[in-house]
């Protein structure tokens, strides 16, 4: 099935926000919402029909697996040459723990680094097609992609809920 | 750089518009003036005069740098703590802060987290500089190798090569990651080839609900991992000092007494460039007096807590009746580096009790002037561990006195241009205010009236 976009530009969150929900109520859920900022209120009712992001998973994955590494490092490393030092046994944890917490936060922040590009899709090498110069000032778009006949009936729908612009 | 004159914020009484917030940014981002280059060449000539005495040190040997026995560590050591602790600042305001939701802290972010990112790119430098063969550096890291050489871990040294890389990494993901779509409003406004580079270096940012939501997640996630990550740096820095026995060093307080005053230093240095910033750039509107009185209210309190720690070191040193700890204290206080001691206490414990005075919090060349002698202050209190510390330990034999050359000292002067040349290289291609969080704490724009 061919899909036509049709892109709403708004001025404030609020009639953003309307729209949104207008458009789902009529069952149009393949929307796109651009903000300037992160907003609460959008967020939320974008969020609602969503799994919860899969960041996290990212971020524990990547965690433990510094946990893991510092650990492993330490200890194996040690036992390649069992030598006395300072008076502590080849292996000892305290001073490893150290290692394998700064491991921890590296890897399981690095991971969540990648979850952004992963996830988000970026780096986005060509601007998608309804995106707009003015969705990094002070505009909110919302890209509805909809079947060729209903491109009318969206159209109105998203002037309704009070776009400034609509066009596809 | 002298104090900007005591200039009166702008009244805004109407708060800015977030295209105003995008004008007023991106305005900042292009070809400086002639005052800027002037600027410039002053901070590269005091950093090729710094590189070239790093060259006569490698050249010459150690020597050159005036550490000889017992203080074997000097001013390179002092330096390069002085360096982490400035960089805390950034990272604070930016993890903890942003967690505690903490709304002042939009605007002076950004600007902190370069300064982090440089601090600690400064304090690196250090050991390298500090290790007479700095070219074996890279035996510090654990690589495979033919001889089943591998790092001590249960060094200090060590743990602090892992620390201050990991601390490093992360600040500049946290950086570059609140910078993308700051970056792509920057793309917006620009055209030709500017408008290119930016298009690349935003990843093609574009502000979707599906970029936003992943983004946002992994921030607060980035922050929470953040948070310890501070707490830590620091205090595995002080383990450098407290897992030895020298008197004065060997002690369980160290590492709070260094994280707090590593955040007394970093707001100092967050407003002696912030201060300038506002008034060249006209942010007013945006750093307002309550930021500054935020700012003045954090640096009273971190100098309470600090002269707190101060106390706590002398009492335990009496309490404890150790002769060593007791001598120690003592010789700080009265022996060859007294005026050092003494001008850490003025500067450290003294001068910030000025902030208890609501005006002076918000009185721009009170701030400033404070701020100068807190890092003066903090760094002579590194300084106080340092050098008096290895000079008077256990054995009248082994005690001595340091006297820094025009090397170290040359060495020392051109880490701050280092800094300060990546800081004034920044400002002018980057965005110093963070353009998405000072809108987000704006009103949101509403059509039918706010809630």
């Amino acid at each position: 099935m061919t899909t036509t976009s049709v892109l709403g530009v708004f001025a404030h969150v609020d009639t953003t926000l309307q729209a949104i929900r207008d458009l789902r109520a009529k069952g149009f859920s393949d929307l796109t919402v651009y903000t300037p900022i992160p907003v609460e209120e959008i967020e939320h009712e974008v969020e609602k029909v969503r799994p919860l992001s899969k960041v996290r998973l990212f971020t524990l994955v990547g965690a433990l697996t510094g946990t893991a590494t510092g650990f492993f490092l330490t200890i194996w490393s040690s036992l390649k040459w069992e030598l006395v030092t300072g008076g502590k046994a080849p292996v000892s944890i305290p001073p490893f723990v150290i290692i394998a917490f700064e491991l921890t936060i590296l890897l399981g922040g690095l991971a969540s680094a990648l979850a952004i590009l992963v996830l988000g899709q970026l780096p986005r090498l060509k601007p998608s097609p309804t995106y707009d110069p003015r969705f990094t000032l002070d505009r909110f778009g919302v890209a509805v992609a909809c079947a060729p006949d209903k491109v009318e009936s969206v159209q109105s729908l998203l002037s309704t809920a009070g776009a400034e612009e609509v066009r596809r | 750089m002298s104090a900007p004159p005591a200039q009166s914020a702008i009244a805004t009484t109407a708060s800015p518009t977030w295209a105003d917030v995008n004008r007023d940014v991106i305005r900042t981002v292009g070809m400086p003036g002639d005052k800027y280059f002037a600027w410039m060449c002053l901070v590269a000539l005091t950093l090729a005069c710094g590189a070239a005495a790093w060259a006569w040190q490698i050249w010459v040997g150690i020597g050159a740098a005036g550490k000889r026995t017992p203080q074997m560590w000097a001013m390179y050591i002092t330096t390069f703590v002085f360096w982490i602790g400035i960089g805390h600042a950034g990272t604070l305001i930016s993890a903890i802060l942003y967690l505690f939701r903490a709304k002042w802290r939009t605007s002076i972010y950004r600007g902190a987290e370069a300064m982090t990112v440089f601090a600690v790119m400064t304090a690196g430098l250090f050991p390298l500089i500090h290790a007479g063969r700095m070219w074996f550096a890279y035996w510090l890291l654990p690589y495979p190798n033919q001889r089943y050489l591998w790092p001590n871990f249960k060094s200090p040294l060590v743990w602090d090569v892992f620390a201050i890389s990991t601390y490093l990494t992360i600040s500049v993901v946290f950086f570059i990651v609140g910078l993308v779509p700051d970056i792509a409003a920057l793309r917006d406004s620009a055209t030709g080839i500017k408008r290119k580079i930016y298009a690349v270096m935003s990843l093609g940012w574009e502000g979707s609900d599906q970029q936003w939501r992943h983004y946002r997640r992994a921030y607060g996630l980035l922050a929470s991992l953040a948070t310890p990550l501070v707490l830590s740096v620091h205090s595995v820095v002080s383990f450098d000092f407290a897992m030895a026995l020298v008197p004065g060093w060997h002690s369980t307080l160290f590492a709070p007494f260094f994280v707090d005053g590593a955040i007394f230093s970093g707001f100092a240095m967050v407003l002696i460039l912030m201060l300038p910033m506002r008034y060249l750039f006209d942010w007013y509107a945006y750093i307002a007096d309550k930021h500054l009185d935020a700012m003045a209210k954090l640096i009273l309190v971190t100098s309470l807590v600090l002269s707190y720690f101060y106390s706590c070191e002398v009492f335990t040193a009496w309490y404890s009746g150790d002769h060593f700890e007791r001598a120690s204290v003592f010789a700080k206080a009265t022996k060859e580096y007294a005026w050092a001691y003494w001008l850490m206490y003025s500067c450290n414990s003294v001068t910030p009790l000025v902030f208890f005075w609501r005006k002076a919090r918000t009185h721009v060349p009170t701030l400033y002037i404070v701020s100068i002698l807190v890092l003066i202050g903090m760094w002579f209190e590194r300084f106080n561990i340092i050098v008096p510390g290895l000079g008077h330990d256990f054995y009248p034999y082994t005690w001595g006195t340091y006297y820094p050359t025009v090397t170290d000292t040359t060495i020392i002067v051109g880490s701050f241009a280092w800094f300060f040349i990546l800081f004034l290289g920044f400002i002018r291609v980057m965005p110093s205010l963070s353009i998405v969080e000072v809108k987000e704490v704006l009103p949101h724009p509403l059509k039918h009236g706010h809630h």
